[in-house]
């Protein structure tokens, strides 16, 4: 053992510097050609910027509410509620959310409220919802900034995102283009 | 057929397709045969072996290549602990995160030195850049010892009779130079378009569109989440691995990410039979582990698209599945498909919250890491299924009543003696490490996020998942205590280096042994008749040892939910 000791620390030292010094610049020095260079995607919007990837936490009527979520949308961490499936008081807290939904949107059935919108993400911080996540919204965004049901619907039409490719996976909706784009058709 | 069927389809085509021609590669990467990478890695080999003062080209025999392991790994460790008992002060830290405590920096390190990586702190608030990047080197070299043995093992059966087994540490830099390097550095640039960080600056301040103030972490993640796939390694850059935004942006990130650790564990099967030339071997162990991989998968895809039946019974639109846990640009189907994957494969990155499955989900992936030899961690995975086969060899030779022989070598009391231990050793550390969690609750029950039933699947999975060097979690369980620190600690490192040593032994041993010539009389090992046996072997060790376990945790779950 005691021969194998230099040359494993040497071996060690050199390889550390090929894998953790020369790889990584090697992969930042392309990634200054993705998109904002590697610091993350954003969208710019009234002068400010947000990313494009993190969710955000939306909780006003006049706005789309995004998903659930454990950590409440600050991407300083990370975390989904490890709930159980069977756990009691989990189950207790869908059934909350289900009736406060209810109650902020007042004529919408309850088989029109799709699970994504009652359960907490992976992350904590899921930038995207079902497109009938969106659909079950429409009628209390429309009466609370006062327009019509049928523009709002444009407006998810036009956020729809396809399965890659067209073929594979779900389709979905990103929560913040949705509502920006919301808050340029008006109120 | 539905997009997230079909996604899945070619998630798992596309893998085997690439496999097979990565196989041949990797043959011609470890005989030596010229490849199109030579004129770039030669030179650079050349480098590390002059500093070194090592000479790849030296012979050696199971005992000094598993000495020169053992050593090459024990300096990581302790270079390890220093590096994250002191990363506080040390540069690369621009979010000014702590040093690691003494138990978590022992459970860290040697987590990432036996290709598990646990991770009981989270990316965000527990490392600091270089503490992330001395975890990505060990990535790239505890892939490297776990192909390195495999390649030993490989040789050990090629030539007709030898002690001389090749080189080690020519093993280890070829495999992380030459596969993990190469194919991490496609992923990296297709990760880093799709939208995964690769910045130095930090975290970034925000207000939201509600006027909310909040922070974004970011890193450079784009170099450190390949090889975490590619070697299968499974530790992510943020907290909730590749469920996190930044870590898996996209459906297409997810793809990549799959064929990613699927890639190589596939592609070493296939090498063994290029290598020892017997490819119809490689296709009798693809074909035994393909079916036990979709023995878990399928009911897994059905179970997480059905969704939670509690949730159905509230009366809402439940069609979206299981989302509890789960991301919707993933969606349940390509979720309850990665939760096996990177189970039966020991990545145990997770892009779904595993304690948030339905019961038998959980039962799956738990049984994925159990038997731990469906396709199985790079290198280590088919170390596994060796023992399984040695262990098919012999009981199928009692049966017929001949000397029980594989590839032209006598199996003996001695190789049979190392099969048992190393097969009984995986069931021992996991029931003996749960059964003492349970029996002493004043320091696991404090831990549990989920009670009753599921609260014991979490203690059961988290000695499986070190046990298996896995990695994964319940992750529910508050797993960062000095009791869940040292004792899985301990399991992390008996479960690694015994599960190598004794395949490179028993492989070390047939080696030297005389060639018997192929007769009317040899059992023959590359037929659909010895894959069934491989397979008997393999489900009554797992069901004989594991049901009463898994009866008490997730099947009492299920029967409490439906």
């Amino acid at each position: 053992m005691k021969k194998n000791i230099l040359p494993a620390i040497k071996l060690t030292v050199i390889m550390i510097l090929f894998f953790t010094v020369i790889y990584p610049l090697a992969v930042w020095g392309i990634a200054q050609f993705s998109p904002n260079a590697g610091k993350g995607e954003v969208i710019e919007h009234k002068g400010k910027k947000y990313y494009t990837n993190i969710g955000q936490a939306f909780t006003v009527d006049k706005y789309f509410w995004s998903r659930p979520s454990a950590v409440g949308y600050n991407a300083a961490g990370s975390g989904g509620s490890n709930k159980g499936p069977s756990n009691k008081e989990y189950l207790a807290q869908v059934q909350t959310r289900i009736d406060t939904f209810l109650v902020h949107n007042p004529g919408i059935r309850k088989s029109e409220i799709p699970v994504d919108l009652v359960t907490a993400s992976g992350s904590g911080l899921d930038p995207n919802f079902s497109v009938q996540a969106a659909k079950v919204q429409v009628k209390r965004i429309a009466m609370v900034r006062g327009i019509e049901e049928q523009k709002i619907n444009q407006v998810i039409e036009r956020n729809i995102e396809r399965p890659l490719w067209r073929n594979f996976g779900p389709q979905k909706i990103n929560v913040l283009k949705l509502n920006i784009a919301l808050d340029n058709i008006g109120k | 057929m539905n997009t997230e069927i079909l996604g899945i389809i070619v998630m798992f085509t596309l893998s085997i397709l690439l496999a097979i021609p990565f196989g041949k590669y990797i043959t011609r990467v470890y005989s030596g045969e010229k490849t199109l990478l030579d004129p770039i890695f030669n030179p650079i080999e050349r480098i590390f072996y002059t500093i070194s003062g090592i000479k790849p080209q030296t012979e050696m025999d199971w005992k000094q290549q598993m000495t020169a392991m053992v050593t090459i790994n024990m300096v990581w460790f302790l270079l390890g602990m220093l590096i994250l008992m002191t990363q506080g002060n040390l540069p690369l830290n621009p979010d000014k995160n702590p040093s690691m405590s003494a138990d978590l920096a022992f459970n860290t390190v040697i987590s990432f030195v036996v290709n598990c990586n646990l991770q009981h702190y989270s990316g965000e608030s527990g490392l600091s850049y270089l503490g992330q990047y001395w975890l990505m080197f060990l990535q790239f070299v505890s892939a490297g010892t776990g192909m390195a043995a495999a390649v030993t093992v490989f040789r050990a059966f090629r030539d007709k009779s030898t002690s001389n087994l090749g080189n080690f540490y020519n093993y280890l830099v070829k495999s992380c130079t030459r596969i993990l390097l190469p194919v991490s550095f496609i992923v990296a640039i297709i990760l880093s378009f799709e939208g995964t960080p690769m910045t130095f600056e930090g975290k970034d301040n925000m207000v939201n569109l509600q006027g909310d103030t909040i922070e974004v972490s970011r890193g450079p993640a784009a170099a450190f989440i390949p090889i975490k796939h590619v070697g299968t390694n499974g530790g992510g850059f943020f907290g909730v691995n590749s469920a996190h935004p930044f870590e898996n942006p996209s459906y297409l990130s997810n793809m990549t990410e799959m064929i990613a650790q699927l890639l190589i564990p596939m592609a070493m099967i296939f090498a063994f039979g290029y290598f020892i030339r017997r490819r119809k071997l490689s296709w009798m162990i693809f074909g035994v582990m393909t079916i036990g991989f979709l023995l878990l998968t399928i009911p897994n895809i059905l179970m997480e698209t059905k969704g939670n039946p509690a949730i159905t019974a509230m009366g809402i639109d439940n069609s979206l599945g299981a989302m509890e846990g789960k991301e919707i640009r993933l969606g349940a189907q390509a979720s309850g498909f990665w939760s096996i994957v990177t189970t039966v494969i020991s990545t145990g990155s997770v892009n779904s919250m595993h304690d948030s499955t339905m019961p038998l989900s959980g039962m799956n992936e738990l049984l994925a890491m159990m038997i731990n030899a469906f396709y199985g961690g790079v290198g280590v995975g088919l170390l596994n299924f060796f023992v399984f086969i040695i262990l098919a060899v012999f009981i199928s030779g009692l049966m017929v009543g001949r000397t029980p022989e594989f590839l032209g070598k006598k199996v003996e009391a001695r190789e049979m003696k190392i099969a048992m231990i190393i097969a009984l050793l995986h069931p021992f550390l996991i029931l003996v490490g749960t059964a003492l969690a349970a029996a002493l609750p004043q320091y696991s029950e404090a831990s549990l996020n989920n009670p009753g039933f599921h609260g014991f699947s979490e203690m059961l999975y988290e000695y499986t998942s070190s046990a298996a060097n896995n990695g994964s979690g319940f992750e529910g369980l508050g797993d960062n205590t000095i009791w869940w620190n040292i004792s899985t600690g301990i399991v992390l490192i008996l479960s690694r280096f015994l599960p190598i040593i004794g395949p490179v032994a028993i492989a070390g041993l047939l080696a030297e042994k005389k060639f018997i010539p192929e007769s009317d009389g040899t059992l023959k090992t590359d037929t659909a008749t010895f894959g069934l046996m491989v397979f008997a072997v393999i489900a009554i060790v797992a069901a004989l040892a594991f049901f009463p376990a898994l009866a008490l945790g997730p099947i009492a779950e299920y029967f409490s939910l439906y």
